[in-house]
């Protein structure tokens, strides 16, 4: 028979997790749509999950504590309602109570801080296993550049990364950098999140143990589309990833039906901005076009990657994302369908 | 509610009210040319009020913008502007204006002086604060004109580089921001130095500092604090205005500067200036909690001891917003500490609090709810800052509306609320008259159950994920539930603070009168009439405790037999 | 305050507050510092970190004079303190004048050097990390050297009208605690920009 502390203890720690489930997190470790922290599906965000149960538990129990006292005070010391003038017995201070009160505090906090610790250096000083891929992250406003060094891919907004396991431990290790401001990556469900700052690399792993489709968006304001700058992670089992690494490896196709708009690309100066690998167009400024089809969305996962979408976002970007620094080209209506033609065949 | 005339001889204005009532514009040019603590508080707390309601007006548009997913009624531009200016002007507009609105009026009655130490320094404080918030507002109008909504600074209330470089934020926006502020933070260091020196130097006979109430100690170590505070957003503005306007490079990172530079100067400003806003909470609620309960506050020299230690720890745990920018391991863990450390004496002042009320006898009067309610919502908010403090929880947790709940559990729960009750408190003292208890009771229950209809609902926001600072989000994400939710908490204290002004402006007229003492207090300022006259006290008082009043109705019993 | 019948043991001793301009001095004291002490973190965290440009090896010269002349103007200041407590004003006025002599040629001087880096060095507070530091640093300082001596020079006109008399004492060293704060700075400022710097 557990001490009656004890199980008191527990039944508000079952009932505080059902009220986080009843929020609909299951502890599941599956892609959501809802990119809950409570939600893990990778080692960091697991360790943080761990983690922040227990400082729940800790604070669940001061707040309690003390909640309990104020209620039971409000309720027992008011004032009644007779007209007794006298004042109650005036009480100044007393040394033990205030020692107690100060010790144990102090106590929480060396063991929370212990705790702590411990899992700040586990997760930031992991040392890097030889399997793990390496991935530039490039935040832009208010796009993502990602660059794959040693497969010499160049992507944008969509991540791919291999799913890891705990046997094959296969984790993702994201150099980040800024082009021009601060940003900050964050898709709660495989990691906390780590900024983007211009010339002050940061890194950040992750190890997702299941695959399917990650999001998350910057965390940290960087203009006036911050709001959309939004996070694609696709965790892809081997194949997938393999075949998706040796499809974006491969230069842009070059269908001669769409020249027309391949000539409306390369001299309405959209290769000064994008690059299509195997073309002359290497702009750096904006996302690289190459394998555009093989996204699922566009304007960093505004929308749906679909030819009316394309189009409008070729015509106007401000009538999709106010306020992109893509400007609009004014290009006929007969441009615009050559041109979105030409991307369309770039998969 | 005893209401009493007290027989502390000399203090009473016995002089015969003047005849002849003065023309509005003369009464108009005395409160612009006047150098009086009294009228000068009362300048603060109708400048802290009207910046309130605009920046309540901000986000009330903020929260229609976000009731539902990809919702189209104010654009990205407009939104940014808007969160950016409720940020600002709740900060440096109403948090620190509202410290000197109460400090100016309260510090001189409570030491038993006749004025401020500086009561011209005084009087331009106040008008440099007015300015530099008039300024910042300038910036809607000014520069693009008044199409749209102007030059109003868009970067957040933080300002981080180098997004307010030139090269990312041309125009004027930020230099409103960074000048206005400058303006304010001169006002601002004026203010600090008047409270610390009226503390030291004016004090009537008797009263040792430590015989201070302790609304006036948390005034003077805000002050301290807020000389050392201030001043390094002062030192990085200027900065700032240098990079713009004469080509520098302290946050040019093409020329060798670092962004994490501004990051550091920020908060090592941005951690002590909350603390800075929340001690007159924490004073208010040392001199309203005892009176409530009848009891004297519980632990005097303890209560001075945690806020001169939070005063000083505060000052190192500015990193600890800073926990995603890629700090080393060990600097991560430093912060986390000292973060944690500072959480015990602020956690010491709620169990002085508690323990006062303890054995009492409590009159729920409409001060004591906010006061009460004010203790349940800090020990809330004390316990989601050691979440917080958590650093690899805080990589989940940052710049999420989990912070934003936080710390509007701080500045709305915590200094809100004690501002209601401190304006409960003290209004009869200012004008002579009461505020509605029944229309009192109505403000409180409104604004406690929106607050925490749209606060305690935000923290779970944040658990979903969703970041500060957007416009709009997509639909699925799922978290257009809750914002809705949070959105018609903000209603209903909307409908709240109505119902305060409509108190006031009716009090003001038709309140029942005061008298001296409504509540039967012990401080100096319930001995002397209501309002007190020009002079405060017709001659000095001299103590002998920390409760002078106490002695006087008790005089088998004083104070000073036990201190 | 009368009516009392109790007083606890003779409160008739003394009762002694510090003066109200010293006490707001310091505090302005203390909040200045705290601005210069966020310009010297900026210029020590700078230090060696131009991407290009003249460095301070190449282009500072130590203002050994300018500092004696600075540094001797606390001296003078402390004496005409002494000089007006003691209520000799002819005194006064002769080392406050000298006082504010020698912190004009520490300004003249400044202007110098400055004339020489921007012109003949080519470093302006544009040019690089270490223009920049270097200017902002060293310009704060000094423009709390124009505010001082126009404060000082309002007292030394005062002093030859006849308005500033020795019950004054008490403000005047007021005002020198003000003068020596900007002494004291510029030992941290010269320490950190010629001595660490170099």
């Amino acid at each position: 028979m557990l001490p009656e502390w004890l199980r008191v203890r527990r039944i508000a720690a079952f009932v505080f997790a059902s009220a986080l489930t009843l929020c609909g997190h299951a502890f599941a470790e599956g892609p959501q749509s809802t990119p809950s922290i409570f939600a893990p599906a990778s080692t960091p965000a697991n360790d943080i999950y761990h983690l922040s149960f227990f400082a729940l538990e800790i604070t669940g129990a001061i707040f309690v504590t003390v909640a309990g006292l104020l209620a039971y005070v409000i309720v027992r010391f008011r004032a009644k309602g007779d007209d007794d003038p006298s004042e109650p017995p005036q009480i100044y201070g007393s040394n033990q109570v205030e020692l107690a009160w100060t010790v144990i505090p102090v106590l929480i906090v060396v063991v929370l801080f212990l705790t702590t610790a411990r899992v700040i250096f586990a997760i930031q000083d992991a040392p890097q296993p030889a399997a793990a891929l390496d991935v530039t992250v490039v935040g832009h406003q208010f796009w993502w550049e990602y660059r794959y060094p040693k497969q010499g891919i160049v992507a944008a907004n969509e991540l791919h990364v291999p799913l890891s396991s705990s046997d094959h431990p296969t984790p993702t290790y994201l150099k980040l950098l800024s082009a021009d401001t601060d940003h900050s990556f964050w898709v709660p469900q495989l990691a906390g999140k780590t900024d983007l700052i211009p010339m002050h690399p940061n890194e950040l792993w992750i190890d997702p143990l299941q695959p399917g489709l990650y999001l998350g968006q910057c965390a940290q304001f960087c203009g006036v589309q911050h709001a959309n700058m939004l996070l694609r992670v696709y965790v892809d089992t081997p194949e997938q990833f393999a075949a998706w690494v040796s499809n974006q490896a491969k230069p842009g196709v070059q269908d001669p039906s769409v020249a027309e708009g391949r000539h409306v690309f390369e001299t309405q100066a959209c290769m000064n901005c994008h690059a299509v690998r195997g073309t002359a167009a290497t702009g750096r400024f904006g996302p690289d076009l190459t394998h555009l089809m093989s996204r699922d969305t566009l304007a960093s996962g505004m929308i749906p990657n679909t030819r009316d979408n394309l189009r409008q976002w070729i015509k106007d970007p401000d009538t999709i994302k106010p306020g992109s620094l893509m400007p609009a080209m004014q290009l006929s209506e007969q441009q615009l369908d050559q041109v979105t033609s030409y991307l369309e065949t770039l998969k | 509610m005893a209401d009493q005339t007290l027989p502390i001889h000399g203090s009473l204005d016995l002089t015969p009210p003047r005849e002849g009532e003065s023309t509005w514009l003369e009464t108009l040019h005395s409160w612009v040319i006047t150098v009086d603590h009294k009228k000068l508080g009362l300048m603060y707390m109708m400048m802290a009020i009207f910046f309130l309601l605009v920046a309540g007006c901000e986000v009330l548009l903020i929260r229609i913008q976000l009731i539902r997913p990809d919702n189209h009624f104010i654009s990205p531009q407009v939104f940014n502007r808007l969160f950016t200016m409720h940020g600002t002007t709740m900060v440096f507009l109403v948090g620190i204006p509202l410290i000197f609105a109460f400090g100016n009026y309260i510090v001189p009655l409570h030491v038993g002086a006749r004025d401020m130490a500086f009561p011209r320094l005084n009087a331009f404080s106040f008008w440099l604060t007015l300015f530099g918030g008039l300024f910042l507002y300038y910036s809607f109008i000014g520069g693009a004109g008044l199409y749209g909504v102007g030059n109003a600074p868009d970067v957040t209330w933080w300002a981080y580089a180098p997004l307010t470089a030139k090269a990312f934020s041309p125009g004027h926006a930020t230099d409103y921001w960074a000048l206005a502020l400058i303006a304010t933070g001169f006002g601002t260091l004026g203010g600090a130095i008047n409270v610390i020196a009226t503390a030291f130097s004016m004090r009537c006979k008797g009263m040792t500092l430590m015989r201070m109430p302790l609304f006036t100690w948390l005034l003077v170590v805000d002050s301290a604090l807020l000389l050392v505070t201030i001043t390094p957003l002062t030192a990085a503005q200027i900065m700032l205005v240098i990079d713009r306007y004469l080509g520098a490079h302290f946050f040019d990172t093409q020329a060798g500067g670092q962004a994490i530079v501004w990051m550091h100067f920020f908060w090592i400003f941005g951690h002590p200036e909350v603390y800075v806003l929340v001690f007159p909470a924490f004073g208010i609620a040392s001199e309203v909690i005892p009176v409530f309960s009848r009891k004297a506050i519980f632990g005097y020299p303890a209560m001075v001891a945690a806020s001169v230690g939070i005063a000083f720890v505060s000052l190192g745990v500015w990193a600890h917003h800073m926990f995603t920018v890629g700090m080393t391991s060990a600097g991560n863990a430093f912060f986390v500490l000292s973060t944690m450390l500072v959480g015990i004496p602020t956690g010491i002042k709620i169990f002085n609090w508690i323990a006062t009320m303890w054995g009492g006898k409590i009159r729920f009067a409409t001060p004591m709810l906010f006061c009460t309610a004010f203790i349940f919502q800090f020990l809330i908010a004390g316990l989601t800052g050691i979440m917080l403090a958590v650093a690899p929880w805080n990589w989940q947790l940052h710049n999420s509306y989990f912070v934003i709940a936080h710390f509007h559990y701080i500045l709305v729960g915590a200094i809100v609320f004690n501002t209601f009750a401190g304006i409960y408190y003290w209004f009869p003292k200012a004008t002579g008259r009461m505020l509605n208890e029944t229309l009192g009771k109505w403000h409180f229950w409104l604004f406690f159950i929106g607050f925490h209809v749209t606060f305690d609902t935000m923290h779970f926001v944040g658990f979903e994920g969703m970041p500060r600072w957007i416009y709009t989000y997509p639909a699925d994400r799922g978290w257009q539930h809750l914002n809705l939710v949070v959105s018609i908490g903000g209603l209903i204290q909307g409908v709240a603070v109505l119902v305060f002004a409509y108190n006031l402006f009716w009090s003001l007229f038709k309140g029942k009168v005061a008298g001296n003492d409504p509540w039967d207090a012990w401080t100096l300022e319930w001995s002397t009439a209501s309002p007190p006259p020009a002079y405060n006290f017709a001659t000095d008082p001299v103590v002998h405790s920390r409760r002078p009043l106490w002695d006087v109705k008790h005089p088998e019993d004083p104070d000073w037999k036990y201190e | 305050m009368s009516a009392i019948p109790l007083v606890p043991g003779g409160h008739e001793e003394a009762w002694h507050l510090p003066s109200r301009g010293r006490i707001g001095m310091y505090c302005l004291i203390i909040g200045e510092s705290t601005i210069f002490l966020i310009f010297v973190i900026a210029y020590v965290f700078y230090i060696g970190k131009s991407l290009y440009g003249p460095t301070p090896q190449q282009v500072l010269e130590v203002p050994i004079f300018n500092t004696i002349c600075l540094l001797s103007s606390s001296v003078t200041i402390w004496l005409a303190e002494r000089a007006i407590e003691r209520g000799i004003m002819r005194t006064f006025g002769l080392w406050w004048a000298a006082t504010i002599t020698l912190g004009a040629v520490f300004l003249i001087g400044t202007g110098v050097e400055w004339y020489k880096l921007i012109y003949h060095d080519g470093l302006t507070i544009r040019t690089n990390l270490f223009g920049t530091t270097f200017y902002s640093l060293v310009g704060l300082h000094a423009t709390h050297v124009v505010v001082g001596l126009t404060m000082l020079l309002l007292v030394l006109l005062f002093t030859l009208t006849r308005h500033v008399r020795p019950e004054h004492s008490e403000r005047i060293q007021v005002l020198a605690l003000y003068w020596h704060f900007v002494d004291a700075v510029w030992v941290i400022v010269f320490t950190v920009v010629y001595i660490v710097g170099r």
